[in-house]
C-alpha cells in the first residue's frame, strides 16, 4: 500500500518536474527562470526522499538532502547574486519563438516516452514510468540551451539536463552510488563558479551576456 | 423487382442520351433548359434509388458489357460500397440539376447551352461509371470522362485567360494523378498472377497476394492520383483556382461530388484490394489528413473571394474524411474491427455531409453571384434583405459545415473524435499516445471553420451594402435555384437529426469491408439515441437537442410576448459620431486580421501601409493605402521549382533549334547513324 | 425515499435558470469585498433583469431576424446545456442527449450566432467583437476539448454522467493528469465566460471588450435574456469543472438524502470555486489582445502535458 501510494506521489512530482522544465522554456523573465530552477530542484529532493522511503534505500536521504542545499539553495543563490551583481534584469531572447518551442518540447516528451518504452517493459521498480519523464527533462534543457541566447539561460538548461540526469538515475536504478553523487555534485558546484566568472568575463568584455557577441571570436569574418 | 444493377445502368444511358440528343436541338434553348436538366435530375434520382437499395440489402451484383473496348468487355459491379457512393453523387445530381434550370437561365443567351448539357450529363455519367467500374480498364475510361467533361465545364466561361490557365492547372494535376493511379493498377495487375488482360479485373485484384512491398508501392501510387483529385495539401493547388471560375452549379458538383470519387478510390484500394496491411499506411493517410485540414481551413480564412474559400474549405473536409480513413485503417490493421468500423462509417458520413454542405454552400455563392454579379464579399453585405430564402439556407450550410449540433456536420466531426479517444485501445504505446493529440488538431480546425463561416456570413449576408452598385437591383433567386438548395438544406438537417437511421443504414459497407458491423450497438437504444460502441461511452441525440432548444426558444418567446411592449426601429448607436458609413464595417480582411497575426507564420504574408502624403501639410495625410498579399507556401516550394526547372529544361532542348537546315539534316544523319550502329 | 429522475432533472433546471443570477450576484460581492469597493447585493442581477424586461424594445434599422432570433436561442440553447451537465445527480434522464463534445459544440452554437447578431447591425463594434470573440474561441476550444478528453481517457467515456461515476466511485488514486487538465481548464474557463484576464465583463471601453462589443446594440429583454443566459453560462462552467474533476458527493440515485447531501457539497464547492475565480480576477490585469494566444497556448500546452501525463504515468 505504502508502495502505491508513494509510486503515485513520485508520479506526481514527476509531472511537476516535467511542468518546471516547460515553464523553464516559456518564462522570459530571468530571475523568473532562477526562481523556477529552484523549485524544479526542490520537486527533484522531494521525489529522491520519497523513493529512498519507499524503496528503503536510505542512502537516498543524503542525495536528497545534497540535491536540496546545492540546487535549491546553494546555486540559486550565486546565480542570483551574480544577476543582481551584474546588473542584467532584462527579458532573454529566444532564437525560435516560445510557442514553436513548446511545441517541439512536446514532441521531445512523446519521444522520449517512446525511447524508454522497451526499459519500462522490463524494469519491476516502481518508479519505472517516470524514466521518460526524466529522459525529456533532460532533452527539454538541451533544447533550452539550444533556443535561447542569453548566457544565464546556458547554464540553467545545463543545471536543468542534471537534475533530468540525477531524476534519471533515481528512477532507473534507485540512484547512482554515493561516491559518484558526490562527485557529480562537486563537479556541478565547479561548473557553477567556472560559470561564473565566464559570465564575468564575458560581461566585462562585450557588454553584454548575450552569447551570438561570441561570434566576434572568430579569426576570419 | 428490378435489379439495383439495372436501375443504375438505366441512370447511365439516361445521361449518356441526354448528352447525345442534347446537340440535335440546339435552336430550342428554353427546351434543352427545361427538359434536359429535370432529366438529368431523374437520372441522379434513378441512381439514388439503385445506390440506396443497394446500400440497404448489402447485395452484390456485377455485370459485364460486351461491347466494351475491342476484346475487352466492361465489367460492372454494384455492392454497398459503390452503392453509397452512387447516393452520394445522386443526391447532388438532383440538387444540383434542379437549381442548374435557374442557374443556367441567368446566363441569357450569352452562351451555348448545349455546351453545358453535353458535357454537364456526360460528367455525371462519368462519375456514377467510375464507381460502377470493375475493371481497370472502365475504371479509368470512366476517371477520363469525368476528367474531361469536367475540365471543359471549368472551361465554360473561356473568354477569360485566368479561366483557361486554371482549366489547364487542373486538367494538369488530374492527369499526373492519373498516371499514378495507371501504374498502381500495373502493380495490382502484374502481381495478381493472372495473365494477359484477366488481372486487370477488380476481382483478380482482389484475389492478388501482393508481396508487402509491392502492396506499398501499388496502394502510395494510387493514394498519389486519388489525393491529387481529392485536393489533398500539397496536391490542392488547383482546387482553389479551377472552383471559383467554374459556373456554380459545376463547382457544387465538383466540390461536393467528384472529390469524394477519390476517396472511393481509397476504401476501395485499401479495403477492399489489399485488405491487409501495417498500420502506418494509416498513418500516413491521417497525418496527411490532419495537415490538409488544419491548413485547409488557415487559407480558407485568409481569402476574400467567396468561391475560393469555399474551395478552399474542400482541402478542409477532405482533410476531416482522411482523418477517420485513416484511423480506420490503422483499427484496422491491428485487428480492431469493430474500432475499424467507427472509423470507416465516420469517415463516409462526413463524405456524404461534406457533399451536402458543400454542394449546398457552392449553389448559394452561386446565387448571390447570380444576384451580385460579384464573388468578392468585400463588395457585400446586408444581402439578408435582399435574398431571404438564400440567406436561410446558406445559414443551413454554414451551420453544418462549422460542425454545429444538431446539423450533419456534427454528427461525422463527433463519430470522428470517438474513433480517435479510442486510441487505448491499440497495442503500441506510442500511437495511444499520439493519435489523441491528432484530436486537438481536429478542435482546432473545426473552431477555425467555425469562425471562418461567421466572417463569410456576417460580411456577405449581414450589416450594410459595401458595394458600388444599387442593392435595390439585388433580387431573390428563382424558384428552381430556391429549390435545389431548399433539398440540399433539408436533407442537411436530416442527415443531423436521424444519425442511427443513416448508420444502419451503412451498416452493410463496414461489414463487407471491416468485418464488423456498427448499427447494433450504435442504434440499441432506438432511433432518437446515437450510442457509437456503448452508451457508457457517449451518447448523443439530435431530435432530443432540436426539441429541446426549440420548445424552450417557444416558451421564453411566448411567455415575453404575452405583454405586447413597443419595438422601435432605431438607428444604430454611433458614439455621438453620427457620421457612420458603410465602409466603416468589419470587412472580411479585417475579421480575419487576430487569426492573421496569430497563424500568419504558416502563410507568406506581406502587408504594405501607404500614407498618401497632402500637398498642404505632411502631418495630414490625404489618405492611406493599405496591401495585403497572401500566398500558398506550397507554390513556391512545390510547384514554383518544378516549373522553373521545366523551363530550364526546355530551353535547353530549344537550343537545338537553329532554323538552318543543314543542321536539321545533321541531326536526322546522327540519329541514322546511331540507329544503325544499334542494330548491327 | 427517492425522487423519480424527470423530477430531478426539473429540480435541477429550475436550480440553474433561477440561481445563475444570484450566483453571478454573490461573485460580484466577492470582487467588490476582495477589491474594497461597496457591493449592490446579491440579489441585484435580478432587480436588472426585472427591470431590463419592462423596457421597451430599441432595435437598430438594419438588423435582420438573426439580431432578434439570437437572444432566444442564446437562452434555448443555455437551458439545453444546463440539463445535461450532472449537479447534484446522474440520474438524469437528459444527460444523455449530449456528451462533453457535443455540450462544448452546444456552447459553440450560442457563440456563432452572438457573433452574427454582432455582425448583423453593420457597426465596427459588432464586428470586432465578433472577430476577437471567434479567434480566442478558436484558440480556447481545442485547449478546452482537450482537457476533458483527458479526463474522458481516465475514465474511458466522454459522457458526463459516466465520467462523474467513474471518477467519484474509483480508488483514490493520485492523477498528475487531471490536475494538468484542471489548471488548463480554468484558464480556459476564464476566456469561455469572459473574466479578466481575457475580457472584461465590467467595461464598455472600445479597447477592452470583447463579448460586450457583439451584444452593445442589444436592449429590453433581448439583453435581459442574453444577460441571463451568460450568467447561467457561468454557473455552467463551474458545474462543468465540478462534474469533471472534482466530482465526489454527486448523488448516484435519486435518493432524498444523497441529493441534500449532494446539494450541500455542491453550495460549498460553489463557494470555493468562486473565491478563486475571484482571487485569480483581483489579482491579474486584463491582458493586451495579442498576449492572448500565449495565455491560451499556454492552457493548450497544460491539457497536452496533461494527456501526456495519463500516458506516461498512469
Amino acid at each position: 500500500m505504502t508502495h502505491s501510494i508513494a509510486a503515485q506521489i513520485n508520479s506526481l512530482l514527476a509531472s511537476l518536474i516535467l511542468l518546471t522544465a516547460f515553464a523553464l522554456l516559456a518564462q522570459r523573465k530571468i530571475l523568473g527562470l532562477v526562481h523556477l530552477f529552484a523549485w524544479q530542484g526542490f520537486f527533484l529532493a522531494l521525489s529522491t526522499a520519497v523513493i529512498g522511503f519507499a524503496s528503503g534505500e536510505h542512502h537516498l536521504y543524503i542525495s536528497s538532502l545534497l540535491t536540496l542545499g546545492m540546487k535549491v539553495i546553494l546555486l540559486p543563490y550565486i546565480l542570483y547574486t551574480l544577476i543582481r551583481k551584474l546588473k542584467i534584469h532584462r527579458e532573454i531572447e529566444a532564437i525560435v519563438n516560445i510557442p514553436a518551442t513548446m511545441l517541439i518540447g512536446i514532441a521531445l516528451v512523446v519521444f522520449s516516452y517512446h525511447l524508454t518504452a522497451p526499459i519500462r517493459e522490463l524494469s519491476s521498480l516502481m518508479t519505472r514510468s517516470t524514466l521518460a519523464v526524466a529522459l525529456a527533462t533532460v532533452m527539454l534543457g538541451l533544447l533550452m540551451m539550444v533556443t535561447r541566447r542569453h548566457a544565464v539561460t546556458q547554464i540553467l538548461g545545463f543545471l536543468a539536463m542534471e537534475n533530468g540526469l540525477f531524476f534519471a538515475a533515481t528512477s532507473a536504478t534507485y540512484g547512482m552510488p554515493m561516491v559518484v553523487e558526490l562527485g557529480v555534485a562537486l563537479d556541478l558546484l565547479i561548473a557553477a563558479f567556472i560559470f561564473g566568472i565566464f559570465f564575468f568575463h564575458i560581461n566585462t568584455t562585450f557588454d553584454s551576456l548575450d552569447v551570438d557577441q561570441m561570434a566576434k571570436l572568430k579569426e576570419t569574418d | 423487382m428490378v435489379a439495383p444493377l439495372d436501375i443504375a445502368g438505366f441512370s447511365v444511358l439516361l445521361l449518356l442520351a441526354i448528352a447525345a440528343i442534347s446537340p440535335f436541338v440546339r435552336a430550342a434553348r428554353a427546351f434543352q433548359i427545361t427538359v434536359m436538366f429535370p432529366a438529368c435530375a431523374l437520372a441522379s434520382l434513378a441512381a439514388v434509388v439503385a445506390g440506396g437499395i443497394s446500400v440497404a440489402e448489402g447485395t452484390v451484383a456485377s455485370a459485364t458489357m460486351y461491347p466494351g473496348l475491342p476484346g475487352l468487355p466492361f465489367h460492372l459491379r454494384l455492392d454497398p460500397l459503390s452503392g453509397f457512393f452512387l447516393v452520394v453523387i445522386g443526391l447532388m445530381g438532383v440538387c444540383v440539376s434542379i437549381y442548374s434550370v435557374g442557374y443556367m437561365k441567368g446566363y441569357g443567351g450569352q452562351r451555348s447551352i448545349t455546351h453545358m448539357i453535353v458535357f454537364y450529363a456526360l460528367f455525371l455519367a462519368g462519375m456514377l461509371m467510375v464507381v460502377l467500374a470493375d475493371d481497370a480498364y472502365f475504371f479509368l475510361v470512366a476517371w477520363e470522362l469525368m476528367a474531361a467533361a469536367s475540365y471543359f465545364l471549368v472551361m465554360y466561361e473561356d473568354e477569360k485567360a485566368e479561366n483557361r490557365r486554371a482549366a489547364f492547372l487542373y486538367l494538369l494535376i488530374a492527369h499526373v494523378g492519373a498516371i499514378a493511379i495507371l501504374l498502381a493498377f500495373g502493380v495490382m495487375a502484374g502481381q495478381s498472377g493472372r495473365g494477359g488482360f484477366d488481372g486487370y479485373t477488380f476481382d483478380a485484384m482482389r484475389t492478388a497476394h501482393l508481396s508487402p512491398g509491392w502492396a506499398t508501392a501499388a496502394f502510395f501510387l494510387a493514394f498519389f492520383g486519388f489525393a491529387a483529385k481529392a485536393g489533398v495539401i500539397p496536391l490542392h493547388v488547383w482546387l482553389p483556382e479551377a472552383h471559383p471560375v467554374a459556373p456554380s452549379n459545376i463547382s457544387a458538383l465538383m466540390s461536393g461530388v467528384m472529390l469524394k470519387t477519390s476517396i472511393y478510390g481509397i476504401v476501395r484500394f485499401a479495403f477492399d484490394f489489399i485488405k491487409e496491411f501495417p498500420w502506418w499506411w494509416g498513418g500516413v493517410v491521417l497525418v496527411l489528413g490532419l495537415i490538409s485540414a488544419l491548413m485547409g481551413v488557415l487559407y480558407a480564412l485568409m481569402q476574400h473571394d467567396l468561391k475560393r474559400l469555399l474551395a478552399y474549405h474542400s482541402v478542409e473536409n477532405i482533410g476531416i474524411i482522411l482523418i477517420g480513413l485513416g484511423l480506420s485503417m490503422i483499427f484496422a490493421s491491428f485487428h480492431l474491427p469493430v474500432l475499424a468500423a467507427l472509423g470507416l462509417i465516420a469517415a463516409l458520413y462526413h463524405t456524404l455531409n461534406h457533399a451536402m454542405f458543400k454542394g449546398l454552400l457552392f449553389m448559394g455563392a452561386g446565387a448571390v453571384l447570380h444576384a451580385t454579379h460579384e464573388r468578392n464579399m468585400e463588395e457585400m453585405g446586408g444581402l439578408i434583405h435582399r435574398l431571404p430564402w438564400t440567406a436561410v439556407f446558406f445559414l443551413i450550410g454554414c451551420v453544418s459545415i462549422s460542425a454545429l449540433p444538431p446539423f450533419n456536420g456534427f454528427v461525422s466531426e463527433w463519430l470522428t473524435f470517438q474513433a480517435f479517444l479510442l486510441s487505448p485501445a491499440l497495442p503500441n504505446p506510442l500511437l495511444k499516445l499520439l493519435i489523441p493529440l491528432g484530436a486537438a488538431m481536429l478542435a482546432l480546425t473545426g473552431a477555425l471553420a467555425a469562425a471562418c463561416f461567421v466572417k463569410v456570413y456576417g460580411v456577405t449576408f449581414l450589416g450594410h451594402w459595401r458595394g458600388h452598385q444599387q442593392p435595390e437591383r439585388i433580387r431573390e433567386v428563382g424558384w428552381s435555384m430556391r429549390l435545389g438548395m431548399l433539398l440540399a438544406a433539408l436533407s442537411c438537417f436530416l442527415l443531423g437529426i436521424m444519425p442511427t437511421w443513416v448508420i444502419g443504414w451503412l451498416d452493410t459497407i463496414p461489414e463487407q469491408l471491416c468485418g464488423a458491423k456498427l448499427a447494433e450497438s450504435a442504434g440499441r437504444y432506438g432511433w432518437m439515441w446515437l450510442t457509437p460502441i456503448s452508451h457508457e461511452r457517449a451518447s448523443y441525440s439530435g431530435p432530443v437537442v432540436f426539441v429541446g432548444i426549440c420548445a424552450v426558444v417557444a416558451v421564453t418567446w411566448l411567455l415575453l410576448h404575452v405583454r405586447a411592449t413597443q419595438v422601435k426601429r432605431v438607428p444604430i448607436w454611433d458614439c455621438g459620431f453620427a457620421k457612420l458609413t458603410p465602409r466603416m464595417q468589419y470587412t472580411a480582411t479585417s475579421f480575419s486580421m487576430p487569426i492573421r497575426r496569430v497563424l500568419g507564420f504558416l502563410f507568406a504574408v506581406r502587408e504594405q501601409v501607404e500614407v498618401v502624403p497632402h500637398t498642404n501639410h505632411p502631418a495630414m495625410p490625404a489618405g492611406l493605402q493599405y496591401r495585403l498579399r497572401i500566398r500558398d507556401r506550397f507554390w513556391n516550394w512545390l510547384y514554383a521549382p518544378q516549373g522553373n526547372a521545366a523551363y530550364w529544361v526546355a530551353r535547353q532542348v530549344g537550343k537545338l533549334q537553329h532554323g538552318q537546315i543543314q543542321v536539321y539534316l545533321l541531326y536526322s544523319f546522327i540519329t541514322l547513324i546511331v540507329l544503325l550502329v544499334f542494330l548491327g | 425515499m427517492s425522487l423519480h429522475p424527470f423530477a430531478i432533472e426539473l429540480l435541477q433546471l429550475t436550480l440553474l435558470i433561477v440561481l445563475a443570477p444570484a450566483f453571478s450576484g454573490w461573485v460580484k460581492v466577492l470582487k467588490c469585498r476582495a477589491q474594497g469597493r461597496t457591493a449592490p447585493g446579491i440579489l441585484q442581477p435580478y432587480r436588472d433583469i426585472r427591470r431590463l424586461f419592462a423596457k421597451n424594445l430599441l432595435v437598430a434599422e438594419n438588423a435582420s431576424w438573426i439580431f432578434r432570433f439570437t437572444p432566444y436561442l442564446t437562452f434555448g440553447v443555455t437551458v439545453m446545456a444546463a440539463g445535461i451537465i450532472p449537479l447534484i445527480s446522474v440520474d438524469l434522464p437528459l444527460s444523455a442527449t449530449a456528451d462533453v463534445i457535443a455540450l462544448v459544440m452546444l456552447f459553440g452554437i450560442v457563440r456563432f450566432f452572438t457573433a452574427l447578431a454582432g455582425m448583423d447591425i453593420g457597426t465596427a463594434f459588432g464586428g470586432m467583437g465578433a472577430s476577437r470573440e471567434m479567434t480566442i474561441a478558436s484558440l480556447a476550444e481545442p485547449a478546452m476539448l482537450m482537457a476533458v478528453f483527458t479526463v474522458s481517457l481516465a475514465s474511458s467515456s466522454t459522457s458526463l454522467t459516466q465520467m462523474v461515476t467513474v471518477m467519484a466511485h474509483s480508488d483514490f488514486f493520485i492523477r498528475p493528469s487531471l490536475a494538468f487538465a484542471l489548471a488548463a481548464f480554468i484558464l480556459i474557463a476564464l476566456a469561455e465566460t469572459g473574466r479578466i484576464p481575457v475580457d472584461n465583463p465590467a467595461t464598455h471601453l472600445e479597447l477592452t471588450m470583447i463579448h460586450e462589443a457583439m451584444i452593445l446594440e442589444y436592449s429590453g429583454r433581448h439583453l435581459a435574456l442574453i444577460e441571463w443566459a451568460g450568467m447561467m453560462k457561468l454557473l455552467l462552467f463551474f458545474a462543468l469543472g465540478i462534474a469533471s474533476f472534482c466530482p465526489w458527493g454527486i448523488a448516484p440515485s435519486g435518493d432524498i438524502v444523497l441529493l441534500l447531501l449532494a446539494l450541500g457539497l455542491l453550495a460549498a464547492k460553489l463557494v470555493l470555486g468562486s473565491i478563486i475565480m475571484v482571487l485569480i480576477e483581483t489579482g491579474l490585469a486584463k491582458m493586451r489582445i495579442f498576449r492572448l494566444p500565449e495565455y491560451l497556448g499556454s492552457a493548450f500546452l497544460l491539457a497536452t502535458l496533461g494527456m501526456i501525463a495519463f500516458f506516461i504515468l498512469e
